[in-house]
């Protein structure tokens, strides 16, 4: 202010539109700051749903024979009547996603709790879980094909010890979707278990104390004090894992392969489109496969959301 | 579940604190600690400690034998009599490296794991401001839609549209596409961790002649640097674990180390010291990361999530 005043010079003229630059900028900040990365999003998200969402609608193909035709909602009655390999998968995705966050939650729980209380080694210990959560997906499944390997695993191994039979594992299709989970449950209950104890640390001790004093026990303790005031933050650890869970990919596939096994025995949605699209190159099938998929996740997400307002409120 | 549930409530009530001459909450309170421990609670103390054991050993096993079998030889692997007790070798990693080149596959890896993090910085840390001054809820909506989205759906037309522009097994694609994985986490744990810094500071620095745009540069991203450094740490770890993107758009030149690996399934389905030996040396760089830098990737890995 006091520049434009003493020297009407060109030299001043450069930090006036500097300022003004920076005014501008002050001005519209918030897009300032969130335009890249909405941009991006749009570019790179929104637009690729939108020509799924299209595509869908289509015949696509990766044959150059064959040109691209507007087939309407054929693709979807075609998956919606398929109970050879659609409702099948969705079954086994809401079987593994079922299983897998059930699991995780009530393990993570009983792990959180164990770990809750001071004691020496705790600092090692909660840095020891750490790596199943770090190590890499596909590399966590090729470990786990050789622990379970049906000659030669260490699994039948110390069945063995036990006098249990050998079992087929990841091998046998009965099993196969069950070890699946059990892998998953192994990588991914650490996840709940941070997450459970980040909550556990900001609860307020009080009325553990007063319940105590009352002469509560501990599992009274736990189920009418404890669990109650922990629930939001189960609830978030439930959401974050079921989304995961739903697209789980990278173990299916490095010790099933594309289709899931030679049964399709662990193929679940996100394998099935997988499969369509970059195997068999059915852009519009798969396409709309992954409609429905997404139709699913939004249900299975707005369950759960549903459900934690409730317990949010109870 | 309710019978074997309510016994470990039994001990702790016949504890209950009814000593005489405690009365106030603080002496009841008090009281276990100043006591020698009962029989039960030394029991529950070793339960405890045999608990914890279990836990580390159930998590830490399987990887000590991933780490075990990449030591061994593919006669040692199948010989259950050398479970334990073998010479160790280091011929699987010669292999690996060697026959398989994993050198540039990790070199790959590094550059799309560094590329796909600073550009996830760079938009999503001050989307992650503006999120949490501003409130903008279409915002988050839009960047929750990242995570949801299965990936296979976003590939289809991406592979459709980089192979128009003749982009497909580029770097450049590779990193753009593992935004997708990097920038929700950047503006997950940025926006909690801006919720945590005082507005009054930009105001202070405005009142002392800052722009708005300079009390977020100057003021708060000085003050942001732990929270930075657990995005980048965090985005690192995701994008080098990453499969499905590079799966299907990288090439030959450009491949990741996860793709490597299940390539390598392939070529050799028995060679398990091999294999092993490929997937310690995918998972040892990022548990190292994670160990040194474990404070970090903890409050990372539940940003958000505690709030309820």
């Amino acid at each position: 202010m006091a520049v434009s005043t003493t020297s009407p010079a060109p030299a001043a003229a450069r930090p006036s539109t500097r300022r003004s630059f920076v005014d501008r900028v002050d001005a519209h900040l918030k897009w300032v700051l969130i335009v890249p990365s909405v941009a991006f999003v749009g570019l790179l998200i929104a637009f690729p749903i939108a020509y799924t969402a299209y595509l869908s609608f289509t015949n696509a193909s990766g044959s150059v024979s064959r040109p691209k035709r507007f087939v309407g909602l054929e693709n979807y009655t075609r998956w919606l009547t398929d109970a050879d390999r659609f409702w099948p998968a969705v079954g086994r995705t809401a079987y593994f996603t079922g299983a897998a966050l059930v699991l995780e939650l009530v393990i993570g729980l009983a792990i959180a709790l164990l770990l809750r209380k001071t004691f020496r080694g705790q600092g090692v210990v909660r840095v020891l879980i750490l790596l199943p959560l770090v190590a890499t997906p596909v590399a966590v499944g090729m470990m786990w094909l050789l622990i379970f390997e049906p000659t030669i695993g260490f699994a039948n191994l110390v069945l063995g010890w036990f006098g249990i039979p050998a079992q087929g594992w990841l091998s046998d299709p009965s099993t196969a979707l069950n070890t699946l989970i059990f892998i998953d449950v192994w990588q991914w209950t650490p996840m709940v278990v941070l997450i459970l104890l980040a909550g556990l640390t900001t609860l307020p001790e009080e009325p553990d104390e007063a319940a105590r004093v009352d002469g509560a026990g501990a599992w009274q303790r736990f189920r009418h004090i404890t669990l109650p005031l922990l629930a939001p933050v189960i609830g978030a650890a439930a959401i974050l894992r079921s989304i995961d869970a739903l697209k789980t990919f990278d173990i299916i596939y490095a010790t099933k392969g594309v289709g899931g096994g030679s049964s399709h025995e662990a193929e679940t949605l996100n394998v099935l489109a997988y499969g369509q699209a970059f195997q068999f190159s059915q852009y519009g099938r798969a396409s709309a496969l992954l409609m429905l998929f997404f139709l699913l996740i939004v249900i299975v997400l707005a369950t759960l959301a549903i459900l934690r307002k409730k317990a949010d409120q109870s | 579940m309710t019978a074997t549930a309510h016994q470990p409530a039994r001990p702790s009530a016949s504890r209950s604190p009814r000593a005489p001459g405690a009365s106030t909450p603080e002496e009841l309170a008090a009281i276990p600690e100043r006591r020698p421990l009962r029989p039960a609670q030394r029991a529950a103390g070793v339960a405890r400690a045999v608990g914890i054991v279990l836990v580390v050993l159930a998590f830490l096993v399987p990887l000590l034998w991933m780490l075990l079998a990449s030591f061994k030889t593919n006669l040692d692997v199948v010989d259950p009599a050398k479970t334990f007790t073998f010479s160790p070798t280091t011929a699987n990693y010669g292999t690996v490296f060697g026959a398989q080149a994993f050198g540039d596959f990790i070199v790959n890896s590094v550059v799309v794991g560094i590329g796909s993090t600073l550009l996830a910085l760079v938009i999503g840390v001050p989307a992650a401001y503006a999120v949490s001054r501003y409130r903008v809820r279409s915002a988050t909506g839009f960047l929750l839609l990242a995570r949801v989205i299965p990936g296979v759906s976003l590939l289809i037309p991406w592979y459709y549209l980089f192979s128009q522009v003749q982009l497909v097994g580029t770097y450049a694609v590779l990193v753009l596409t593992h935004i997708f994985v990097t920038m929700p986490l950047v503006v997950a744990i940025m926006s909690s961790f801006f919720e945590g810094v005082p507005g009054e500071l930009e105001e202070a620095a405005q009142i002392d002649g800052c722009s708005r745009i300079g009390a977020f540069a100057r003021v708060v991203l000085p003050l942001s640097v732990p929270g930075i450094a657990t995005s980048a740490i965090l985005s690192f770890i995701f994008s080098w674990n990453n499969f499905l993107f590079a799966l299907v758009l990288s090439d030959q030149e450009t491949r990741t180390l996860p793709v490597a690996i299940v390539n390598f399934t392939s070529y050799a389905s028995v060679d398990w010291g091999g294999l092993m030996a490929a997937a310690v040396i995918i998972t040892v760089p990022v548990m190292l990361v994670a160990l040194v830098a474990q404070r970090y990737v903890v409050s990372g890995l539940t940003a958000g999530a505690t709030k309820g």
